[in-house]
């Protein structure tokens, strides 16, 4: 039986994870589609969107601590697959941006970017996440070679943006972006003790 | 497979066409009869009609935004900061008995009873537009009066020179007071002329109804040609007084929500461009316009004044 949850685990586990890491967007569509999201059904999807990239980018970033953790090797599995769904829900949330709430309106979005501080920030995770995402096949991963984990620490920037751009919407309830910057703070704070500590080993 | 027989489906169980296109009014007749006073118990409040005369003259004659949309997505941090906190727990708030503190500079304070105070004023309709400061707007048909006849009764004397409003602090049934996001109780203020304007008002319902707990039952300001924010809800308190009151938005952020806060789309608030607005119910935005389109009854109000340092 265990045997057999393992092969299952391992032959079907990528598929799941798949499955799982995709039904936040089917749900999100059905709603939008069956006027369930609202009164507001733009600026809800939207912020679920961003949500969902956040989530998901803090998930990413999770898999390193809970291999090391669980002295297991399977997160290691998921970490790109959640690093590319964390860049499908950023881009479907840039878009819905663009698209449903701004409808193309380049001048008002330039004006944001260049004026509001959180899109500025919001804007700049994005762009960063562009790399990370064109480099994240094997192919690219062989021909960086070193660079390439160079490149991806980006990710703590991009992280680091992305937590402070729900930061600076939030009208007075800082609760929810609060909640999210603890989650960052613990993953950061794992990785530099780790770093202090196997720096320091004799 | 199983095909199933069209041959299934007697006759006498197929509802009658003419039967079937007046399936709602069916429902209502027959099933509400049954139902009704279950109905009636749970929502008697919020479905109780009023009654009232149509202001034409200070109405829009916009597309009104559907009654569920109003009633579903607030901005009333004292029940909650998601927009659909307020419907969920709204229900809880008694409203009934509800007395009102008149005082300050007036000759006549006290604390007077709901009815009392309701009691002189004729209700009217009026389809304001709604707009609020996170750029999403409506048209609401709010029933009340306009807030002017009111002060005239309490006569305030000559030294009131803001009017202060308090919304009710009961944290036990505003649960959103049981978290410090806003300072409790939240406080607004008008200068006496703007609260002298025919187009404030207090209001009491929309849609023809008592207004739902959500919205800022039993009483609430409606300033039209202000950010939504400065429409105070629920109000226990209104103080006529000599100095510019503190103001709760103001009071959390006071670099992005003045005491004025009156709609202009040429003053940015801090974070987020104010020209546009989403009118709930549209896909595109629209323009948002000078004082929220009020401009020819309140622009006097503000000549000479530095806006942008009056924001």
């Amino acid at each position: 039986m265990m045997l057999n949850l393992t092969r299952f685990w391992n032959r079907f586990g990528k598929l799941l994870v798949f499955t799982l890491c995709l039904l936040p967007f089917v749900i999100l569509v059905v709603q939008l589609l069956t006027n369930a999201l609202g009164a507001n059904p733009i600026e809800a999807f939207t912020r679920a969107n961003g949500e969902w990239g956040l989530r998901f980018l803090l998930m990413t970033l999770a898999m390193t601590p809970l291999r090391l953790i669980i002295r297991r090797s399977w997160p290691l599995r998921f970490r790109r697959m959640l690093g590319l769904f964390t860049f499908f829900y950023v881009c479907l949330h840039l878009s819905s941006y663009i698209v449903l709430d701004q409808f193309f309106d380049w001048t008002e979005i330039w004006a944001d970017i260049l004026k509001r501080p959180f899109i500025t920030i919001g804007m700049t995770a994005f762009v960063l996440l562009i790399p990370l995402a064109v480099t994240s096949n094997k192919v690219m991963m062989r021909r960086l070679g070193r660079n390439w984990q160079r490149l991806h620490r980006l990710v703590y920037v991009i992280a680091i943006c992305a937590v402070l751009h729900f930061f600076l919407l939030v009208k007075a309830d800082l609760y929810q972006p609060i909640v999210y910057a603890v989650i960052l703070i613990l993953l950061l704070v794992y990785r530099l003790l780790r770093l202090c500590t196997s720096q320091y080993r004799p | 497979m199983l095909i199933k027989n069209s041959s299934d489906i007697k006759s006498s169980d197929i509802t009658d066409e003419s039967v079937y296109l007046r399936r709602r009014e069916f429902m209502q007749t027959t099933a509400g009869i049954a139902l009704l006073p279950f109905v009636k118990m749970v929502a008697a409040k919020t479905e109780e009609t009023l009654p009232y005369i149509k202001n034409a003259g200070l109405s829009s004659k916009e597309k009104l935004t559907d009654y569920s949309a109003i009633t579903t997505y607030n901005n009333f941090y004292e029940f909650g900061t998601d927009k659909e906190s307020p419907a969920k727990y709204a229900g809880r708030l008694t409203t009934s008995p509800w007395s009102i503190v008149i005082d300050g500079e007036v000759n006549k304070p006290g604390r007077y009873q709901l009815e009392d105070i309701l009691n002189p004023h004729t209700l009217e309709e009026r389809i304001y537009r709604l707009r609020c400061v996170e750029r999403w707007s409506m048209v609401v048909p709010w029933i009340g009066f306009s807030l002017a006849d009111l002060i005239k009764r309490f006569e305030p004397t000559s030294r009131a020179k803001y009017v202060q409003f308090t919304t009710l602090h009961r944290p036990a049934e505003m649960i959103g007071q049981q978290r410090g996001v806003l300072q409790w109780p939240y406080v607004e203020g008008l200068r006496i002329d703007e609260a002298m304007n025919p187009l404030t008002m207090l209001a009491v319902g929309l849609y023809g109804k008592v207004m739902p707990n959500q919205n800022g039952a039993p009483i609430r300001l409606v300033v039209p040609w202000k950010y939504g924010f400065k429409s105070i809800k629920s109000i226990v308190r209104i103080s006529f007084i000599e100095k510019e009151p503190p103001t709760s938005w103001n009071l959390s952020a006071p670099s992005e929500y003045g005491f004025y806060s009156n709609v202009n789309p040429d003053v940015d608030h801090p974070r987020w461009s104010q020209r546009k607005e989403r009118r709930i119910g549209e896909f595109l935005r629209r323009n948002s316009l000078m004082y929220n389109g009020y401009e020819e009854q309140v622009a006097h109000l503000y000549k000479g004044m530095d806006l942008k340092k009056y924001y």
